[in-house]
C-alpha cells in the first residue's frame, strides 16, 4: 500500500512540478529558490500522504504547501533585511526582495502557460552551458529526479546534482529575469530552447555511447516537451517544425532494431512497423508549420525531409529529387558539413553513386568531418556501390574504429567483411 | 507507455441523450488540458450501440446481430489514447476528468501492448512475425482511411 502512495506521489510530482516551480518563480523572482520550495512541498507530501492518504486535489495541496513555505522564507528574509536596515545597511541591498503580494491566486489558470514558458526560457538561458540547460529542463519541466537524469545520461549522480546546483547558482548570480524574452532576443533564445528539447530527444533516439541504441524515456520526455511547447507557442513555425520532425522520427522506433537489437538503416526498415499514428501527427504538425508561412527554418526543412520518407510506402517510392532540393534549402538555412553529407547521400539515390562521391570527396578534402564515422560509412557505401570493394572495406573499418556505439560498430564491421568477400 | 482510456456507456449515452452544455464545456476544457500536457494522442466518442452491429464467431460460422446491446455498463461510449509515463500518471489524469455522464460513470484505463511486451511473451521469431502482421494490418487500414 505504502509503495502505491509513493508511485502516486511520483506521478503527481512529475505532472505538477513545472507549474508549481513556475508559479513560485514568478513570485520569488528566483528559479533556484522556487525549485527548492517546490522540493520542500514534495518532501511534505512524502511525509503526510502515506499516513493521511492522498488528498482529493493533490496538485492544489502541493501548490498551497509550496506557497506557505515561500511565505515563511520571505518573512524571514524581510525580517533579516529589516534588521540590516536598522543597523544602517545599504538600502540598495534590498533590491527586489520585498515580500510579494500573495493575495492574488498563485494558480491562476491563465498564467500557467506563461509561467511554463518563462520557466523553459530561464532553464535554457545562455548564461548556462548546454549540459546545464538540459539537466535543468529535465529537472524543472519534466519533473525528473537527479538520479533519473543521471541514469538517462549515463553519468554519476553527484555529477548531475552538482551541475544542477551550479546552474541554479549561476542563474541567481546573473540575476536572470523570470520572463519570456521579447523582440530580437526572442528568436535566438527560442532556438536555444528548441535545441535543448531536440538534444534530449536525440540523446535517447540515437544514444551516442554505450550499448543501448535507444533510451526510450528520453525520447518520450523530449517528445512530450516539444508537444507542450507547440501548445504554448502555436504560432511559431519552427516549434511546429520541431514537433513534426520528432513525431516522424519517433514513428520509426519499432522498426529501427532487429530481433537481436542491431540497428536497421532507414532504407532497410520494415515500413509496416512504422507507427502510423505518430506519422499522422507529424504530418499534421508539418502542415501547421507550412500554413504559418514564416520563413522556413531548419527544423521545418528537416521535418519536410522526414515526411518524404514517411509518405513513401516503399523505399523505391521515395521522392529523392525533392529530398535533394530540401537538403539544398537546408544548406542555405543552416549550412553544416553534416547536412552536406546527407545531401550527398540523397544525391546518390537521385542521380547515382558517382555524382555523390564527388560531393563526399569534397567533404573529405575539407577535413571538418575527418573524425566523423558517418562520413566514412557513407563513402564506404558509395564505393561499394561503385564496385570499388577494397577501398570500401577500408572506409567501413575506419568508420567502425571511430564510433562509440557498440551496435553501430558491429554493423560497420559486418559491412567491411561483406566488402572483403567481393 | 501508451494507454487506452475507455469511457463506459450508461443509460443516457445509450439513449443518445446529448450531455448538458456545461458538461460539454468542461469536457472541452479537460481535453485542452490533456493536449497542453502533451499526453493526448487521439480521442473519439462513439454513437450509441443501437447504431452498431456485433459479429459473433462460433467455430467457422459468423452471425451478425444489430444493436442495441443489453449490457449497457460493459459497452464503450468513447476513448482516448494517451502517452503517459506510468499507470499512476494515467490514474491522476482520469481523476481530474469531469464525470463524463449525468449520473454514474465508469472510466477504464488499459495499457496498450508494445512490441517489447510481445517480445517478453513470445519466442523472438514468433514475436517478430506477430508484430509485423499486426502493423501490416494497421498500415492497410491507414491506407484505406
Amino acid at each position: 500500500m505504502a509503495r502505491d502512495v509513493h508511485r502516486t506521489i511520483d506521478a503527481v510530482w512529475r505532472l505538477e512540478s513545472g507549474r508549481i516551480i513556475g508559479a513560485l518563480a514568478r513570485r520569488v523572482r528566483d528559479v533556484g529558490l522556487a525549485e527548492e520550495l517546490a522540493q520542500d512541498a514534495l518532501v511534505a507530501a512524502l511525509e503526510h500522504w502515506p499516513t493521511d492518504g492522498v488528498p482529493d486535489n493533490p496538485g492544489a495541496w502541493l501548490m498551497a504547501t509550496a506557497k506557505n513555505r515561500a511565505l515563511d522564507r520571505l518573512r524571514q528574509f524581510a525580517l533579516h533585511h529589516q534588521k540590516q536596515q536598522e543597523l544602517g545597511a545599504d538600502a540598495d541591498a534590498r533590491g527586489d526582495h520585498v515580500v510579494p503580494d500573495f493575495s492574488d491566486s498563485l494558480d491562476d489558470a491563465d498564467d500557467i502557460g506563461d509561467d511554463l514558458l518563462r520557466l523553459v526560457f530561464t532553464a535554457c538561458h545562455p548564461v548556462l552551458s548546454r549540459e546545464a540547460q538540459v539537466a535543468l529542463t529535465l529537472k524543472m519541466l519534466a519533473g525528473m529526479s537527479t538520479a533519473e537524469i543521471a541514469r538517462a545520461f549515463l553519468q554519476p549522480e553527484p555529477t548531475i546534482a552538482q551541475r544542477i546546483v551550479r546552474a541554479k547558482r549561476t542563474l541567481g548570480e546573473a540575476h536572470v529575469p523570470f520572463e519570456v524574452p521579447r523582440g530580437d532576443a526572442l528568436q535566438a533564445r527560442l532556438s536555444a530552447v528548441l535545441e535543448v528539447v531536440y538534444l534530449i530527444f536525440n540523446e535517447g533516439y540515437s544514444a551516442t555511447a554505450g550499448d543501448d541504441w535507444t533510451r526510450p524515456a528520453l525520447v518520450e520526455e523530449g517528445l512530450r516537451l516539444a508537444r507542450i511547447l507547440a501548445q504554448l507557442s502555436p504560432a511559431t513555425s519552427e516549434v511546429q517544425g520541431l514537433v513534426a520532425l520528432m513525431e516522424i522520427q519517433a514513428s520509426r522506433m519499432r522498426a529501427r532494431l532487429d530481433a537481436q537489437g542491431k540497428p536497421i538503416l532507414l532504407m532497410a526498415q520494415d515500413r509496416s512497423r512504422w507507427d502510423q499514428l505518430l506519422i499522422g501527427r507529424g504530418l499534421a504538425a508539418l502542415a501547421r508549420a507550412e500554413q504559418l508561412g514564416d520563413e522556413v527554418g531548419p527544423y521545418q526543412l528537416q521535418a519536410a525531409i522526414a515526411a518524404c520518407h514517411a509518405r513513401a510506402r516503399t523505399p523505391e517510392a521515395t521522392d529523392w529529387p525533392r529530398i535533394v532540393a530540401l537538403y539544398g534549402e537546408l544548406m542555405s538555412a543552416a549550412p553544416s558539413p553534416v547536412v552536406e553529407l546527407n545531401r550527398a547521400v540523397a544525391v546518390s539515390m537521385a542521380s547515382g553513386p558517382a555524382a555523390a562521391l564527388l560531393l563526399v570527396d569534397g567533404l573529405v578534402t575539407d577535413g571538418h568531418l575527418a573524425r566523423y564515422h558517418l562520413l566514412h560509412a557513407a563513402r564506404g557505401d558509395l564505393l561499394a556501390r561503385l564496385e570499388r570493394h577494397d577501398e570500401a572495406r577500408l572506409e567501413f573499418e575506419r568508420a567502425a574504429a571511430m564510433t562509440a556505439n557498440e551496435r553501430e560498430r558491429a554493423l560497420l564491421l559486418e559491412r567491411a567483411r561483406e566488402a572483403a568477400t567481393r | 507507455m501508451r494507454v487506452m482510456v475507455i469511457v463506459k456507456a450508461n443509460e443516457n449515452s445509450e439513449a443518445g441523450v446529448m450531455p448538458p452544455a456545461e458538461l460539454f464545456e468542461a469536457m472541452g476544457k479537460y481535453n485542452e488540458e490533456l493536449i497542453k500536457a502533451g499526453i493526448m494522442l487521439a480521442a473519439d466518442g462513439l454513437q450509441p450501440s443501437s447504431k452498431g452491429v456485433r459479429v459473433h464467431f462460433s467455430g467457422t460460422s459468423r452471425t451478425v446481430t444489430d444493436g442495441p446491446f443489453a449490457e449497457t455498463k460493459e459497452l464503450v461510449a468513447g476513448f482516448w489514447l494517451w502517452q503517459v509515463r506510468s499507470m499512476e500518471e494515467a490514474i491522476e489524469w482520469v481523476r481530474r476528468c469531469p464525470n463524463p455522464h449525468v449520473g454514474e460513470s465508469d472510466i477504464e484505463i488499459r495499457p496498450i501492448f508494445s512490441a517489447e511486451d510481445f517480445a517478453a511473451l513470445l519466442p523472438p521469431e514468433l514475436a517478430d512475425k506477430v508484430t509485423a502482421q499486426d502493423s501490416d494490418l494497421r498500415e492497410k487500414l491507414a491506407a484505406k482511411a
